[in-house]
């Protein structure tokens, strides 16, 4: 079997790949003596090493795809490369934030749905200013906002509610009342982009709070009921619609 | 073994005999070291480096201050390793107000540590300084005059 030539990484930037695609890297990213010569010649190597996201694995002499989508590209820092994705399903990853149901009260452990293949577990000293006497106030059923300590394929999921300083920057239990619903990955990544328009725009009507959770799941609150509501209509359909249908339906939102 | 009372030589050298009779015994390769490679490429998998997402907790219109306020410290956080400008983080105590209280803190710590003598010709040196512009020099230096020099009596 011959093996596919590899196209090279640059010109499919943004472009549909498929899974078994072989992407060639730039000269300068090659381990080899030639690759080395290479270097030399072409002046400005660049400066730290390259990123290879989601969706890509390394293998010999590039990159190999392996979920379909748009491959993009970031060229700060030393470059990243990854693939943009569409999925409704959430696989834990360390350092995600993500919001879980808390389902059972295991002695010291809480075990907690995050929409995973498995239930995570989180410890009631995960939390900031928790000690042995002084335990949390988590009961079954409450949302909690972490991060991923240990998610990998091998163990069961481990979340925290401290960062790595030991303060609790903003996670920890989510208060009562609002509305959680879940959406696919893909709309979460797109509201959580830097200058988000959806998000500017929907922070123009009426105040409310918002909690965004990586394995899809948002948490919404607002004054009323009936405002909640609106927002969650809006977010669910944002994501099938395009700039000028969402604008005015806020519009007609607003006017009324 | 736990044996208290060794010197570190003999400890080193009891040490090294038993490395050298456990290394005799233990298999190894004979198969020379396999230099590797530096690879310039990581693997990663969680979108959060790549797209440079921002925090997840949002409040709009003052629904919720404090999430408010962690907005802020969390997008300036990650903009911060970008741009390399000076910090203009408001303290909660101006840098000219921090350089009053240092001063006059040094003064009282210092009066802790002076004798009895010292201490009774400070309070009637302090009497008699009610309204003194120089507050630094007076307020540091007593601690010295009282030892070594005549003090001068207010004019």
């Amino acid at each position: 079997m011959a093996a596919e030539r590899g196209r090279a990484a640059e010109a499919l930037v943004g472009q549909v790949v498929l899974p078994g695609d072989l992407l060639l890297l730039p000269a300068h990213y090659d381990e080899d003596a030639e690759g080395e010569r290479l270097r030399l010649s072409t002046g400005a190597a660049p400066q730290g090493r390259l990123l290879c996201g989601p969706g890509l694995r390394r293998s010999g002499a590039g990159l190999l795809v392996t979920k379909c989508g748009l491959l993009r590209h970031r060229p700060g820092g030393g470059g990243a490369f990854w693939v943009d994705s569409q999925q409704k399903r959430y696989v834990p990853v360390k350092g995600d934030h993500v919001i879980g149901i808390v389902t059972a009260k295991a002695g010291d452990v809480f075990r907690l749905d995050v929409g995973g293949s498995e239930p995570a577990s989180l410890s009631y000293l995960a939390f900031e200013g928790a000690t042995k006497r002084n335990r949390p106030n988590v009961q079954v059923g409450d949302l909690i906002y972490g991060q991923f300590l240990v998610a990998n394929k091998d163990m069961e999921p481990e979340m925290v509610c401290i960062d790595s300083s030991g303060r609790s920057s903003g996670m920890g239990i989510i208060g009562q009342d609002g509305f959680l619903f879940k959406v696919s990955l893909g709309l979460i990544r797109k509201l959580l982009a830097p200058k988000c328009e959806i998000i500017q725009e929907l922070s123009q009507l009426y105040p409310f709070e918002l909690v965004l959770g990586m394995n899809g799941r948002i948490w919404v609150k607002a004054k009323t009921v009936q405002q909640t509501l609106i927002i969650v209509n809006i977010l669910e359909a944002c994501e099938y619609m395009t700039a000028e249908q969402r604008k005015q339906a806020l519009a007609k939102l607003s006017g009324t | 073994f736990m044996q208290r009372g060794l010197d570190s030589q003999t400890k080193k050298q009891l040490e090294e005999e038993e490395k050298k009779i456990i290394s005799e015994e233990h298999w190894y390769l004979d198969v020379p070291d396999l230099k590797e490679k530096e690879s310039c490429i990581i693997e990663e998998r969680s979108f959060l480096p790549c797209e440079d997402l921002v925090y997840g907790r949002m409040s709009f219109k003052g629904f919720n201050p404090e999430v408010e306020k962690l907005m802020i410290q969390m997008n300036s956080k990650c903009k911060e390793e970008e741009i390399e400008d000076d910090d203009k983080m408001e303290a909660d105590v101006s840098d000219e107000e921090m350089a009053r209280r240092y001063e006059t803190l040094v003064g009282t710590i210092g009066k802790k540590f002076l004798r009895k003598r010292d201490q009774r010709v400070l309070k009637d040196d302090d009497e008699d300084e009610d309204d003194e512009v120089e507050e630094g020099n007076s307020n540091t230096r007593p601690s010295k005059r009282a030892k070594k020099m005549f003090l001068k009596p207010q004019d």
